[in-house]
């Protein structure tokens, strides 16, 4: 499980990056969201991976850290508001300035119809 | 229930209970809102500054108050904690926090709408990541103070603040992503967010664990270092500070501090306690950041060729020599930044204010026309002469003037204002390192320091020349009372941390002293009992 975890972080981050480096709004948005979902599930991670283990005493004879989950859930609530906040802020760019990449316009190359 | 004993959670709740109240007023009822947002500004600044008197009065070493939120026994429950350093950069916030208030009371406020109830979330945010003593805390206080700032950034609308806020947005997500996981490893190799705790605990960890406790703390100080705007994570900065209306980009000159505050925070985490404070051997990677910064800012001083940017890069700098400061390692060095940490956050804060009234003299064009006629030479280009017999300098003129060079002087760090104590001081400790002789890199930051405040000079008097000496491209200037009156107090600030630099440094050698046993504070903050309920006391 440790394994299929780590490669699943691995593989959003990677993803993520990838997303944020393509400059589109949209794109720089899914891979905020997905950077988000890996560093959530890491810290989830952070309290050791258990499986059939509550987070309640004495329930059952193993248990699991509660707190990383209480991390990752305000985290999550606060990466929700985040990415609320800039989808709206991309969309009143892509009005704006009248282009959904970053900079506003298109880099020079690319404005050229191939 | 005395208020006394609930000092140090009141710079949060009065900002948070007026951010609330101001939510719910109509944008119409301006007045209502102006009145409690000073008013919640002057009380942080009573606040702030009783808990500085507080903070001074304790022995060393031992925090002046540890206040346990929901009176949870320490290491568990969250804490905050008061001490020089943290009083200190309370007080710091909140004088620059009344000015800026002030001076958008004049016509900045009304640009767009929620000014207010997003300044005072800022200030939430920014005293919050002052005094909070837990990690995951400090990274809601992060995100609180960057909700607001993303707001007051965009704050007027536009479409440069529009495309600067998109940038500074992801910037900032993607640090927050980083915190998280920094956050996660420290929780991993210690078992704890207390950072109390988190210190006590590093002598008694096995080599794998203080190996991972490392590596986490290696990853939180990127976070760090974005918000410190540190070369190569800076690139952010001078444009977003750049567009964002005056009083909002004096506001932000204090939180690259916040980063660099959280960073001393984490020293005490990473460094273990014998050979705390760690000299140069722990802190050589910062140094080279710190030197490569302070280059890459005197070259954006050179090529900045309006006051805003100029202005933004010279928060650049500041960063750069205040972790050259903090990487050197030695109590002179660390106090030397401390000061220099008051002198540039008030300055350039001034600057921002200043620059806004500044470009109200100039006319549409001039500066284009100002660049033209020094890219071409064009000698010829012959300007309408005017009678010049006689005529009399404004005194608003007379003032701004005199300001800019105040707020030169003081950037710059030229003789006789504070900005050339601080750097003197930290030149000094530059030459007198704790180990071994002054090595070839002592020189190298020297002459870095040195330069920035070269390249400074030459900037500012290649800008000041094309503002004030360009004939009849002067509107003559309407100042307001309330407009100049927050300049005046800051700069004024900066010449009372130079007259009165014996108390102020005297204040900054015992914040140092504190500083130093990082371990024996958080002893104490660990041993600090939670008031007992009403039916332990009968």
């Amino acid at each position: 499980m440790e394994l299929l975890l780590a490669i699943i972080i691995g593989l959003l981050t990677a993803a993520g990056v990838f997303l944020v480096l393509r400059a589109r709004s949209f794109s720089v948005v899914v891979g905020l969201t997905l950077l988000s979902y890996a560093a959530n599930l890491f810290l989830f991670s952070s309290g050791r991976l258990m499986t059939n283990a509550a987070v309640v005493l004495g329930a059952q004879e193993q248990h699991t850290d509660p707190i990383p989950q209480a991390l990752v859930l305000t985290a999550i609530v606060i990466g929700f508001a985040m990415t609320a906040f800039v989808i709206i802020l991309a969309m009143r760019s892509r009005a704006d300035l009248g282009s959904d990449h970053v900079d506003g316009r298109l880099p020079v190359e690319e404005e050229k119809p191939s | 229930m005395r208020l006394a004993e609930h000092l140090p959670v009141l710079p949060i709740l009065l900002p948070l209970a007026a951010a609330m109240v101001l939510a719910l007023i109509s944008e119409f009822k301006r007045r209502t809102k102006i009145t409690i947002s000073v008013v919640s500004a002057v009380l942080q600044l009573m606040v702030a500054a009783t808990l500085v008197v507080q903070a001074d009065g304790v022995a060393d070493a031992s925090p002046a108050a540890v206040y346990l939120l929901g009176n949870w026994a320490p290491p568990f429950g969250i804490v905050l904690l008061v001490d020089r350093l943290s009083a200190l950069m309370l007080l710091l916030t909140s004088v620059l926090a009344l000015p800026a208030l002030v001076f958008a009371i004049a016509r900045w406020d009304r640009v767009g709408v929620h000014f207010y109830g997003l300044f005072q979330l800022l200030l939430v945010g920014v005293n919050g990541a002052f005094l909070t003593n837990d990690l995951f805390n400090l990274f809601v206080f992060f995100e609180i103070m960057l909700a607001a700032s993303y707001g007051l950034l965009l704050h007027g609308s536009g479409k440069a603040r529009v495309r600067a806020g998109l940038r500074y947005i992801a910037v900032n997500l993607v640090s927050s992503s980083i915190f998280l996981v920094g956050v996660g490893l420290i929780y991993a190799a210690s078992g704890s967010l207390n950072m109390a705790d988190i210190t006590v605990a590093t002598s008694a960890m096995s080599h794998n664990e203080y190996t991972l406790l490392q590596a986490g703390a290696a990853v939180l100080a990127v976070a760090f270092l974005v918000k410190s705007a540190v070369w190569p994570l800076n690139f952010w900065l001078p444009t977003s500070y750049g567009v964002a209306v005056a009083p909002v980009a004096a506001m932000f000159s204090i939180m690259t501090k916040v980063g660099v505050y959280s960073l001393f925070r984490l020293w005490a985490i990473v460094v273990p306690e014998e050979n705390f404070p760690g000299l140069e051997t722990e802190a050589d990677w910062l140094m080279g950041l710190a030197m490569l910064t302070l280059f890459f800012a005197s070259l954006g001083m050179l090529a900045a060729q309006d006051l805003r940017r100029m202005a933004g890069v010279s928060i650049i700098a500041s960063t750069g020599i205040l972790l050259a400061g903090m990487s050197l390692g030695s109590p002179n060095a660390w106090a030397a930044a401390l000061y220099y940490l008051l002198v540039s956050t008030l300055a350039v804060g001034g600057m921002f204010l200043l620059i806004d009234l500044l470009e109200r003299i100039r006319q549409f064009g001039a500066d284009l026309l100002a660049v033209t006629v020094e890219a071409f030479e064009a000698e010829g280009m012959v300007l309408p002469e005017q009678e010049e017999v006689g005529v009399a300098i404004p005194a608003a003129l007379a003032f701004l003037g005199m300001s800019f060079v105040i707020c030169g002087i003081l950037i710059t760090g030229l003789p006789p204002l504070s900005g050339f104590l601080a750097k003197f001081s930290l030149l000094v400790a530059t030459l007198n390192p704790v180990e071994g002789a002054v090595q070839w890199w002592h020189w190298l930051l020297i002459a870095l320091v040195i330069g920035s405040g070269l390249t400074g000079v030459i900037t500012l008097l290649r800008l000041g020349i094309r503002l004030f000496w360009v004939p009849e491209s002067h509107a003559r200037p309407h100042l307001r009372i309330i407009e100049a009156a927050p300049v005046a107090w800051l700069l004024s600030l900066c010449i009372v941390l130079t007259v009165a630099a014996g108390p102020v440094m005297g204040y900054l050698e015992r914040t140092v002293a504190t500083l130093s046993f990082p371990h024996d504070t958080a002893r104490a903050v660990l041993d600090a009992a939670p008031v007992p309920s009403p039916e332990e006391v009968r």
